[in-house]
């Protein structure tokens, strides 16, 4: 069973020392206000230069394994879709395996339909077909934790769909995804659901509960008006995030 | 690959040209010293740098694209050269040297001082504006310094000197002149080339790199301090030579299906491609005094450089 332990994370400014323990497979939101620190928490569990604390996958530690262990523990997808160069979608796939598995990367361009697109250079693809390739490329080296930002931005309703099956399939063959997200009706799909603001997390609760969590309200400043139904929040309550 | 093998056909028909096996024999037949001459003194080393400094600029540009993930990135044109060249100005004159490698070492230098200064400006991941104006900026400005120290030069002769050497030539090197730019070239390329694959994945970000076990900052310092050597070595000896950098790379992805890392290797085949094909044209153009080689290179160069720059906008209009 997949388990992510991370200790003492933390970016900079912008995210504080904080722990997050994951022990199942399962499918993780991430929600926050912007600048909160989702995509600091994000790329603090990736790895990227300068982040603080230790991570923990099935009990290896990320920093201390070589590369080519290193892709089969974890993959992250930014939320920045930008690739200059203009690379085939399928080689962008196997960008960075040491082998290439060309029948994983053959079902991964079916799965995310690139077939047509295989061969064509991604950068110039639209916005929502880089996604799909860059989602593809999270998942080609079958890593145990996917780290996803922001990965339904961008896609047409089809997409969204078709990404949270995606997923779900996933979790079944045993891995951990912590994906972030803005569209609160997403929700209702994740079994967890980390809020994260001021650069900490703040809740940290099944997504039903989140949602009808009186802090969730007073810090996106904005309350329930009905099914799926936001409105923003009276301007005396701003100040009252914690 | 039959691309590759392509191009390698063209350089060995390139060399042949520069390098005329037969009339060499026959002039060595009727006087070996005249031979030894023709071959050891005046074609050999002119066609040996212009091969070393093409693929060196080819390289290096390559390398430096791929760090700053940026097409128009290259010797020239982020002021590498040009810092070079005034690093090897103020090597020559104000400190008297006059071993070919201490030059080396100073035109190294200053390219290494000219890619700092334009991390320092713009950043390593600067929009491509960014990073031209900046790159313009410390190249006019070591551009101007360097026509300062020649003019203040304690030698009356600098500027004189230094019309045919800044403005990029081959001709007139000594063997000792040609190893001590290439030797330096030459070992900076292959740690470059080493890099391919790491600087293949640096196309998707540098996050994504680091979580795949990358140092992005260690990969692009060590890229930026090799590419300086490769080409600041070559600069102290043949001067700046423009838009072959630029271009080379441009070629060169053709080939490595857009890889910017895997696209060093046939950039240097295109570099020294470009340069020994430049050399030839300027020997071969009749004037009655020799035109730089470097001259040859901007004169073809800006065009190319205008058609890149219209396709970029274009495809961020687009």
């Amino acid at each position: 069973m997949t388990s992510l332990v991370a200790r003492g994370l933390a970016l900079a400014t912008r995210l504080h020392p904080t722990d997050l323990v994951i022990s199942d497979p399962s499918l993780v939101a991430l929600v926050g206000p912007n600048g909160g620190g989702k995509t600091s928490l994000l790329r603090s569990i990736a790895r990227v230069e300068n982040a603080a604390g230790n991570v923990f996958v099935d009990g290896e530690c990320v920093d201390g394994t070589p590369p080519a262990r290193r892709r089969r523990l974890l993959s992250f997808m930014p939320a920045s879709r930008d690739i200059t160069w203009p690379i085939p979608v399928r080689d962008l796939l196997g960008l960075g395996a040491d082998a290439e598995d060309p029948s994983r990367i053959e079902a991964l361009l079916h799965t995310l339909e690139l077939d047509l697109l295989a061969d064509r250079p991604v950068n110039q693809l639209s916005t929502g077909e880089r996604a799909r390739v860059l989602m593809a490329r999270a998942m080609a080296s079958h890593p145990k934790l996917i780290l996803l930002d922001e990965p339904l931005s961008n896609l047409d309703p089809y997409w969204v769909i078709r990404f949270l099956e995606i997923f779900r399939q996933a979790v079944h063959a045993g891995k951990i995804l912590i994906v972030s997200v803005h569209d609160l009706s997403q929700l209702r799909h994740f079994d967890r659901a980390i809020l994260v603001a001021d650069g900490a997390v703040q809740l940290d609760k099944a997504p039903a509960e989140l949602l009808s969590d009186e802090r969730f309200e007073n810090i996106f400043r904005i309350t329930l008006a009905g099914a799926d139904e936001w409105t923003v929040k009276q301007p005396a309550d701003q100040r009252s995030l914690r | 690959m039959k691309k590759i093998i392509a191009l390698a056909a063209i350089l060995a028909v390139a060399l042949h040209l520069a390098l005329p096996w037969h009339s060499l024999r026959a002039a060595w037949d009727i006087d070996p010293d005249l031979g030894r001459l023709l071959l050891l003194e005046l074609r050999l080393p002119r066609v040996l740098l212009a091969l070393g400094y093409g693929a060196a600029l080819g390289v290096a540009g390559a390398a430096l694209q791929a760090v700053f993930a940026n097409p128009l990135a290259s010797p020239d044109i982020s002021g590498a050269s040009t810092g070079a060249a005034l690093g090897a100005v103020l090597g020559g004159y104000w400190l008297g040297l006059t071993q070919p490698l201490a030059l080396a070492a100073c035109g190294a230098a200053g390219a290494l001082a000219a890619l700092a200064l334009l991390i320092v400006l713009a950043g390593r991941r600067a929009e491509p504006a960014t990073l031209l104006l900046a790159g313009l900026a410390i190249s006019l400005a070591a551009g101007a310094v360097t026509s300062l120290a020649l003019a203040l030069a304690p030698s009356p002769f600098a500027f004189y000197d230094s019309f045919d050497w800044l403005m990029g030539s081959f001709v007139d090197r000594s063997f000792g002149q040609v190893a001590a730019a290439l030797l330096p070239a030459t070992v900076a390329v292959l740690l470059l080339l080493r890099r391919a694959s790491a600087l293949d994945l640096f196309a998707l970000g540098e996050d994504v790199a680091a979580s795949s076990g990358l140092r992005p900052r260690k990969l692009s310092l060590e890229v930026i301090a090799l590419s300086a050597v490769a080409v600041g070595a070559c600069v102290a000896v043949a001067g700046a030579i423009g838009f072959v950098g630029l271009i080379a790379p441009v070629l060169a992805r053709k080939l490595s299906r857009g890889h910017p890392g895997r696209a060093m290797a046939p950039a240097a085949i295109i570099g020294a491609l470009l340069l020994v094909c430049a050399d030839l044209i300027v020997r071969a153009v009749p004037l009655d005094r020799p035109i730089p080689v470097g001259v040859l290179t901007a004169l073809l160069g800006t065009p190319l450089f205008i058609w890149l720059v219209v396709g970029m906008r274009r495809s961020m209009t687009a």
